[in-house]
């Protein structure tokens, strides 16, 4: 085929290039101007290179962060995951019921993270909190702004509340588009429900969950206000996730350097676990 | 008896899906369940294997009363129309699956699915998962698992129908002849006349839930009891219209008349249903006593060497397959002959009175 020029067709890409300058590029680039330069405000910078970028890397406080990150995000995958499958699982698949699970399935996606946050932050306080209240009631000792453990729980919680009804959304839609025919041809084999589920349902639900994986990865590992509004990352660093850290780090000390060079480092490895991710899809895909 | 259904009945809420239904098929018998969509095909066949219930009537099968015996202790195997195969097992692991499931020896199942697969055609690709297969070898796959398991009874819910058309007719001849060495009683369902009839064995045809007719498919298509056998088994469909019985002659039109068969002469003056189908009307005059009609034609098809033209007739809007290349153009009035020597007689209930070959003697 031959390309033929056509200057006109420009026109139409330029606003989108303007767009994607504005909201991606130029603030990027602004924050690659940060990290590699010492300002002491007036705008006047020095020439820093990689320092930064080295300090951030050795320092203790990203190394513990970026831990507490891995960690809170891989606990809530373990528990969404597996109990979003559960509960599309149990829903109806057809008759009157399957729109009304359907909007309250929904429901708690619908609300703003800040709302989120400040719902379970009242929900939970331990001596005016229903949740707090009824816990300590129980006789087990309870206090989120105090404990560590406590704290991460209810974060752990609070974000299973929020999120699992994305992946129930996603695998309910996967376990719809199988046809009826194959849990009959199942049931003529004789096969057990665990069977239908290993060999039938999840891989045919295998495409949805692993966009469900992904999008769970990339949400829970940049959160930030439901744990702010919660528990300020607190008590002492506990709660610390590396974008609270960041702010921390930038807005709170106003190092602008580090917080640019974090930055960085912390979008290069979202962007690579998504690429691994991505690669292991199109590699399923392409089979 | 393979099969028995005595007077069942399938109603679902307040719909009813199958009218009260008496069927029974030989054993070993290749029989084609044959309707249009939503004629119950797939509802019959779902009873057969114990997938629904009968909601009145029973189901016997080998002379054993099968009613609530649930499906997997039934010996049934069941092909869709879908390409129903384990996505995450190899082609030899879907095969090898129900007898896994039945707890045969892993010889004994090597040796089974390597035979199935060897006539299937399907030993080099043993190893593939289901989504490496075209949709041939999907279907021949799912195909093998039924065969595999040697159940008495096999239900084949128009499994080509989502194949195209080359590997339609190619697997088409084949499954008579893969199903006749098992001695398996086989139900299969489609709503293609063609195929029933390139099938051959017997054939129930279906109406909205009632079986209008079974017998040995080419005598049902040679002669169907009623009108709705007649629609039912013919493709392109079977043109009906109401004529008029006066004295000795039957009168379609003004101008279309025609004297009565000698097996009709001492019918009652009135109105009769003819029926006929679609190649015995051309625009040429073969047959000795074709009847000359005009139409108006709607769409003029040309396939090849046929030419299959959509015309009005009065208030009837009729089919012509014939010969050779004839393109009409909309609107254009036609001059077709009618064979008459070929027309089916209904009476006003719809039941057959004569039917060629038996008018002729």
């Amino acid at each position: 085929m031959n390309k033929t020029a056509n200057s006109k067709a420009w026109l139409f890409v330029i606003p989108m290039v303007v767009l994607v300058a504005f909201n991606a590029l130029i603030p990027l680039m602004t924050v690659v101007n940060y990290s590699v330069q010492e300002t002491f405000g007036d705008n006047v910078f020095f020439w820093e290179g990689m320092k930064w970028f080295e300090q951030v890397l050795r320092s203790d406080r990203f190394h513990e962060s970026f831990l507490r990150q891995f960690a809170f995000t891989g606990m809530i995958l373990l528990i969404e995951i597996p109990l979003g499958i559960l509960v599309a699982l149990s829903m109806p698949r057809k008759g009157p019921w399957v729109s009304v699970c359907l909007v309250l399935m929904a429901l708690p996606l619908l609300i703003p993270w800040n709302v989120v946050g400040a719902m379970w932050n009242i929900f939970a306080l331990p001596d005016t909190g229903l949740l707090g209240r009824m816990i300590n009631g129980l006789g087990i000792h309870y206090n989120f702004t105090q404990g560590p453990v406590a704290a991460w729980a209810t974060t752990v919680v609070m974000d299973v509340w929020h999120w699992t009804s994305l992946v129930v959304l996603l695998a309910y839609a996967g376990l719809c588009s199988i046809p009826e025919a194959y849990y009959q041809a199942a049931k003529i084999d004789g096969a057990s429900a665990w069977a239908v589920f290993r060999h039938i349902q999840l891989p045919k639900m295998k495409r949805v969950l692993t966009i469900a994986i992904l999008l769970r990865f990339m949400d829970s590992f940049m959160i930030y206000t439901e744990p702010f509004v919660l528990t300020g990352g607190g008590p002492g660093n506990t709660t610390t996730f590396l974008s609270i850290d960041l702010v921390k780090i930038a807005l709170g000390q106003f190092d602008l350097g580090p917080a640019a060079a974090m930055s960085l480092i912390y979008f290069l490895i979202v962007l690579l676990v998504c690429w691994i991710f991505y690669t292991l899809m199109m590699r399923g895909e392409a089979k | 008896m393979a099969i028995e259904l005595k007077n069942v009945t399938r109603q679902v809420g307040a719909d009813t899906h199958i009218y009260e239904t008496n069927l029974s098929f030989d054993k070993g018998g290749f029989n084609v369940l044959l309707g249009t969509t939503l004629s119950g095909k797939t509802t019959l066949l779902r009873l057969m294997a114990g997938l629904e219930r009968p909601s009145s009537g029973e189901v016997w099968f080998d002379g054993k009363d099968v009613t609530g015996v649930p499906v997997q202790r039934r010996g049934v195997s069941m092909v869709y129309q879908q390409f129903i195969n384990y996505p995450n097992f190899t082609v030899f692991d879907n095969i090898a699956s129900p007898l896994r499931v039945a707890g045969i020896s892993h010889g004994q199942i090597s040796q089974r699915v390597e035979k199935i697969s060897e006539l299937l055609k399907l030993t080099p690709l043993l190893e593939r998962l289901p989504s490496e297969l075209s949709g041939g070898q999907q279907q021949r796959t799912a195909l093998a698992r039924a065969l595999v398991k040697n159940a008495p009874l096999v239900l084949l819910d128009e499994p080509l129908a989502n194949l195209d058309y080359k590997l339609r007719e190619e697997l088409r001849d084949e499954l008579p002849r893969l199903f006749m060495d098992t001695g398996a009683t086989v139900v299969y369902a489609t709503s293609e006349p063609l195929e029933a009839l390139m099938l051959g064995g017997y054939t129930a045809t279906l109406h909205q839930g009632r079986v209008t007719q079974y017998g040995p498919t080419p005598t049902i298509y040679r002669k169907p009891n009623n009108l709705l056998s007649a629609r039912v088994f013919s493709a392109p469909p079977i043109n009906t219209a109401t004529i008029q019985k006066e004295g000795g002659t039957f009168r379609l039109t003004d101008s279309a008349t025609w004297p009565a068969p000698d097996a009709l002469r001492q019918l009652k003056n009135g109105p009769y249903t003819i029926g006929i189908r679609p190649h015995h009307i051309s625009v040429e005059s073969h047959a000795a006593g074709a009847v000359s009609i005009n139409g108006i034609v709607q769409i003029a098809e040309i396939s090849g060497s046929e030419s299959i033209i959509h015309f009005h007739i009065e208030d009837n809007s009729w089919i012509s397959e014939c010969r050779g290349i004839h393109p009409y153009k909309v609107g254009e009035s036609a001059r077709l002959y009618l064979d008459v020597s070929r027309c089916f007689y209904f009476n006003p209930d719809g039941e057959l009175i004569a039917h060629p070959g038996a008018a002729d003697g």
